[in-house]
């Protein structure tokens, strides 16, 4: 079984009220197709909202790398390249 | 995040309190809308222009004055803010249409889009009750002195090429309390308006704006106030981290105590149950919930016969208020939940001095630098019973009174449920007044699914 993707979701209260409470909706609703592939964790505030200005809340990191101005689909987008472009994966 | 215009909303309510907490707000809040919208950045609107124009008048209404009473255009948002520091009236009313937001939206009607192929079939022309439409040109074209916007040839073309407009504003609103002024702008009367706050949340302009108390609670707080928070219970559902987490939050905010509105249902729910029982005995037929407000508003302005039959019981609101007083006669209360309506019913509550929306509180943790997720759980003195917390969800309050009511000898309860007011459902209470319908006990929410589905949640 290959290494599931790692997302992370800030939910500081930030992120959380400019748009990290809908993409936590993939914690339950992931699409099928990545669905079994990606591990889904919510966490506090880590700190890039005080750094940019507001503009780049939500914030996620997908293995390791932070994204801003994150949507669903954006997130999505990105699971998938890791997922095709990951190689060795079924 | 679901739109644009929510991103504006809560981002500028961030700003808003991270400048008041640096004590830069006064000097600053003038710039704001030129500092958001810089000369050669993107606009939304037509131009940078009319963008900062629409900030400036969100930014007057988050200051608790209402854009449509301006009289002075030359005025400087600091000067109104200094003002709204003398003046310590709730705002009344509480919603409002911003006209430089307001885009005017034409009145919806039946048109033919430039894929009409003027087909030899014509079903449109065939289907049409009035005939109104006639095909010249090998075009399809609508006579709008006799078109009834039925919408029969939209359903019959076979290349979609007919459409009903909308009017995002009007058709949300169950009473027809919004249309448009002499101007061409959308304007609320307030004679028919419910406060559901329906027209506020599908605008896609942004220009429905609620006055905020959010700076009168900023100040408070800043003076060294005891101000006590009261969640209403929908609030489980829309922070992150449960309520335990989110009260100490609060806390750490400068409040001095934080109550959960339901235990002010536990007392609604016993109350209300008590009531009821009266009620059937003494030979009533019928009796409505009272702690939804846009629903009791409904009743009051559009189905006045229905008046005798809802309930006298206190709405959460008003029992948490009591209890918040009771406990701190000295203190101010701040209402918070999901609801516009509530500012409303606050104005005539003598426990609640303020009312905050979810949006607020989020943008006042958010702009105050308190990450809810970071916080300890919060030992709260009595969790509140489970169906309290549940008057937050449609039937959640009939569940309340049923589980009260258990005994033989007490009177069955029928429970009929209104979940999400429309424009139907006036003449649907019309019905149950003149007994027409069968039912002793009906519950009613505005909103669709209940009051997490409020049109301030956060989360939808
Ligand atoms: S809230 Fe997400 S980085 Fe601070």
């Amino acid at each position: 079984m290959a290494e599931k993707i790692k997302l992370e979701i800030c939910c500081g209260t930030t992120c959380f009220m400019l748009g990290a409470a809908e993409i936590m909706q993939l914690a339950t609703n992931m699409p099928p197709d990545l669905d079994g592939h990606v591990e889904v964790t919510g966490l506090a505030c880590m700190n890039a909202c005080l750094n940019e200005n507001l503009g780049h809340s939500p914030f996620v990191r997908i293995d390791g790398k932070l994204i801003g101005n994150a949507t669903v689909e954006m997130v999505c987008d990105e699971l998938r390249k890791r997922l095709n472009g990951g190689g060795d994966n079924e | 995040m679901s739109n644009g215009a929510e991103r504006m909303r809560r981002e500028l309510m961030i700003r808003l309190v991270r400048e008041f907490r640096a004590g830069t707000l006064a000097d600053n809040i003038d710039r704001i809308p030129v500092q958001l919208r810089p000369q050669n950045s993107p606009a939304t609107r037509c131009c940078i222009y009319h963008d900062r124009a629409v900030l400036k008048y969100r930014l007057m209404a988050l200051l608790g004055f209402d854009p449509k009473r301006e009289t002075d255009e030359t005025k400087p948002l600091k000067e109104y803010y200094e003002e709204a520091e003398a003046e310590d009236c709730s705002p009344e009313p509480p919603i409002t249409v911003c006209g430089a937001g307001c885009a005017g939206c034409p009145s919806s009607r039946v048109a033919v889009t430039e894929n009409c192929r003027g087909c030899f079939a014509r079903p449109c022309v065939y289907a049409c009750p009035r005939g109104a439409i006639s095909v010249i040109d090998q075009h399809a074209w609508i006579d709008y002195s006799k078109c009834i916007k039925c919408g029969k040839c939209l359903q019959v073309c076979p290349f979609n090429a007919i459409i009903k407009t909308k009017v995002p504003c009007e058709d949300a609103c169950p009473t027809g309390a919004i249309r448009k002024n002499e101007f061409g702008v959308a304007d609320i009367d307030f004679d028919k308006c419910i406060f559901c706050g329906k027209c506020f949340a599908k605008c896609p302009f942004g220009a429905v704006m609620e006055r905020s108390e959010l700076v009168r609670v900023l100040r408070a707080l800043g003076a060294g106030r005891k101000l006590v928070a009261m969640i209403a219970p929908s609030a489980q559902f829309q922070f992150p981290g449960g309520i335990e987490k989110l009260f100490s939050a609060v806390k750490a905010a400068g409040f001095h105590d934080v109550i959960e509105v339901a235990l002010g249902a536990e007392l609604t729910t016993e109350h209300e149950a008590h009531e009821f029982i009266e009620r059937m005995k003494r030979g009533d037929r019928l009796m409505t919930t009272s702690c939804c407000t846009a629903f009791v508003e409904l009743i009051k302005k559009h189905v006045p016969q229905l008046i005798p039959c809802v309930s006298d019981t206190p709405s959460p609101m008003k029992y948490a208020g009591k209890l918040a007083k009771e406990k701190y006669p000295d203190a101010l209360t701040v209402f918070v939940g999901p609801c516009i309506a509530k500012r409303h019913e606050a104005l005539s509550a003598e426990n609640v001095d303020m009312v905050m929306n979810f949006e607020e509180l989020g943008a006042l943790l958010a702009g105050s630098g308190i990450d809810i997720m970071s916080q300890p759980e919060w030992k709260l003195p009595r969790p509140a019973i489970a169906t309290a917390r549940n008057f937050a969800k449609s039937c959640g309050v009939t569940d309340a009174i049923l589980s009260e009511l258990c005994g033989d000898d007490l009177p069955k309860v029928n429970g009929k449920f209104f979940n999400g007011i429309d424009a139907k459902t006036a003449k649907m209470l019309a019905l149950y007044a003149a007994g027409k319908l069968p039912g002793n006990f009906i519950e009613g929410m505005s909103c669709e699914g209940g009051c997490v589905g409020g049109p301030c949640s956060l989360v939808k």
